[in-house]
């Protein structure tokens, strides 16, 4: 098949992006960044909050971790709910030993199902990040824009009614949006979307309808990606993000504040035999002296 | 080639028994090349309909912010890093980085890097293309290129690596030496065309970061053990040629960069490569080896 002339026409080929989204910005050039704690190196901790409802409507699509097997899926349903009930509060400890504040990006029916989690997330003075409604709620090209407004604006109203507190924060199922997706947030009144991968320090992003902080959280780092994709053992994750950090300490000094994003999952890094890894990783990265952990609501204002 | 036929007509069978003897510069064992791939992703490309630019419907986040993230971060860090060990760059550059970001052109330039084409988006493939269009980024490479840097461009690395049959001709013609679409040996050699000489440059999908972390699923430290075996090995063997193709999207992130330098360090405290750009080896061998 041939192919129409219109493929050999570039009518965004520009100085700078193919979209008004945000302008091309070089990371080694951009004005020092400070972090409030005065480290070098932020640690974002960033733990998805997940509900697999054992029906999956794949509408736009079927987040990953979602149900495999024919119904009933019990095999994935009570895996996923193990780390809600059980690998959720190993993190916690691990947190609270190392006395970090992390930021939980939380279906709204995890708020509602376990309104306990949210209080038990608060008293640690952790963040709460709006992240959908339950795993069903994925965002993409093709989900109506009236249906989007609402899945976005039920995921608010669902926190902000258990907690007491509207969330400021989103991240998508996936990191997974459409293109009215920045725009419907920003509508939404929140102040920084989690889903944008293209950086390392969060960054200003042009919706349409007023401006949204862009806090990437490295899609390469999280437990999904090394341990569930690329099938790397705990320990070889900790010791990844180690090598990161000593990366970004080294850079922290010539070109101000840096950020390690660990995107971690309560059902994958939350086991048994992996939450000792994740544990000496925090202890770790909680002895180096130019390292804190910040939450995403922290890094997104000391822009 | 030879279109329609089983044997698409590449290149003469070469068993590596009696291989020809290559005296690199300086007594050098082996040719080592880094290619940076420095590439433009569109958000929201137009369908080829022979092949799909993103696996999800548009806009892809995370593929099109992986992308990005090469050009905002990775390139920074990876060529400095490069610079830092004496190692230039043979970029392998979708030419509409010219225009979006002149500024990784000229940072590549003032290196001292070599530019050859990727085509002009590596959302933008050839396949289904006819003549006249393959002809017009042929032409659009040649000319942006040297409108940015100065260069004339002597490779080709296909966009995405799409191809059609005629392109190894097509760019012969246009006075390209060197195509790097070709994976069957550790040495150049000569390629069939219709008109004028072209060359295989060994490049290498095997040990190309994309295979290292995304297809055979390595951690850093094992993909820069992958790329020292293979640096040794053909060291060892002589009269060789060793590409390095990168993605700073991959190689250029955090958790990977250590790992990196510790293969730059071995290769140049082994003393054994000639460490160069992807056009001096295919004049090199060209001066070197009649057609």
């Amino acid at each position: 098949m041939t192919l129409d002339p219109s493929y050999l026409e570039y009518p965004l080929r520009r100085h700078g992006m193919d979209h008004d989204f945000y302008p091309w910005s070089n990371l080694f050039e951009r004005p020092p960044i400070a972090w409030p704690s005065g480290a070098g190196v932020a640690v974002a901790v960033v733990v998805s909050l997940e509900w697999f409802p054992i029906l999956p409507t794949d509408a736009p699509f079927r987040a990953p971790g979602h149900m495999v097997t024919p119904y009933p899926d019990y095999r994935h349903y009570t895996a996923r709910e193990y780390g809600t009930r059980v690998g959720l509060y190993r993190m916690l400890d691990a947190l609270d030993r190392v006395g970090a504040r992390a930021s939980f990006a939380t279906n709204a029916a995890i708020a509602d199902r376990y309104p306990g989690i949210l209080a038990d997330l608060r008293a640690a003075g952790h963040e709460i990040v709006a992240h959908a409604t339950d795993m069903n709620g994925t965002i993409a090209t093709g989900l109506a824009e009236a249906d989007e407004r609402a899945l976005i604006a039920t995921a608010l109203d669902t926190i902000a009614r258990v907690t007491g507190e509207r969330p400021t924060g989103w991240m998508s199922i996936a990191r997974s949006q459409s293109f009215h997706t920045p725009r419907l947030l920003a509508e939404a009144g929140l102040r920084y979307m989690a889903d944008w991968v293209n950086d390392e320090l969060p960054y200003g992003f042009e919706t349409g309808a007023g401006p949204i902080v862009s806090v990437p959280v490295n899609h390469e780092l999280s437990d999904r990606q090394i341990i569930t994709v690329q099938q790397h053992c705990a320990d070889s994750y900790a010791e990844q993000m180690l090598d990161a950090f000593a990366l970004l300490r080294s850079e922290a000094g010539r070109f101000g504040g840096r950020m390690l994003p660990l995107h971690v999952t309560p059902y994958i890094l939350g086991l048994p035999y992996r939450i000792g890894a994740f544990e000496r990783l925090l202890g770790a990265l909680s002895e180096q002296p130019d390292a804190a952990f910040h939450t995403l609501g922290e890094i997104a204002d000391a822009r | 080639m030879r279109e329609g036929e089983p044997d698409p007509g590449l290149y003469d069978f070469r068993p590596y028994r009696a291989p020809p003897t290559l005296a690199w510069p300086g007594g050098k064992r082996v040719a080592v090349w880094i290619s940076p791939n420095i590439e433009f992703y569109e958000l929201d490309p137009p369908a080829n309909p022979h092949r799909k630019s993103w696996a999800r419907p548009h806009p892809d986040v995370v593929g099109y912010g992986h992308r990005d993230y090469g050009n905002r971060v990775g390139h920074w860090r990876m060529a400095e890093m490069m610079s830092k060990h004496g190692f230039p760059g043979s970029v392998s550059l979708s030419v509409a980085m010219c225009q979006h970001h002149p500024e990784i052109v000229a940072d590549a330039a003032a290196r001292g890097w070599e530019f050859f084409s990727h085509g002009i988006y590596n959302t933008r493939y050839s396949y289904g293309m006819d003549e006249a269009q393959e002809r017009a980024i042929i032409e659009d490479s040649i000319r942006t290129v040297r409108d940015a840097t100065g260069q004339t461009i002597k490779g080709w690395l296909a966009p995405a690596l799409t191809h059609t049959p005629r392109t190894l001709d097509l760019i012969a013609e246009y006075g390209l030496s060197y195509t790097c679409d070709l994976y069957h040996d550790d040495q150049p050699g000569e390629v069939h065309v219709r008109q004028g000489r072209l060359i295989s440059m060994p490049y290498s999908l095997e040990v190309n970061d994309h295979y290292g972390f995304f297809v055979y699923n390595m951690s850093p430290r094992a993909y820069a053990d992958t790329l020292i075996r293979q640096y040794d090995r053909l060291a060892d063997e002589g009269g060789t040629v060793m590409c390095i193709p990168l993605h700073a999207y991959l190689i250029g992130q955090p958790h990977r960069m250590g790992a990196f330098e510790a293969v730059l360090r071995h290769i140049v405290a082994d003393g054994r490569a000639w460490i160069t750009r992807s056009g001096d080896i295919a004049d090199h061998y060209r001066a070197q080896v009649p057609a």
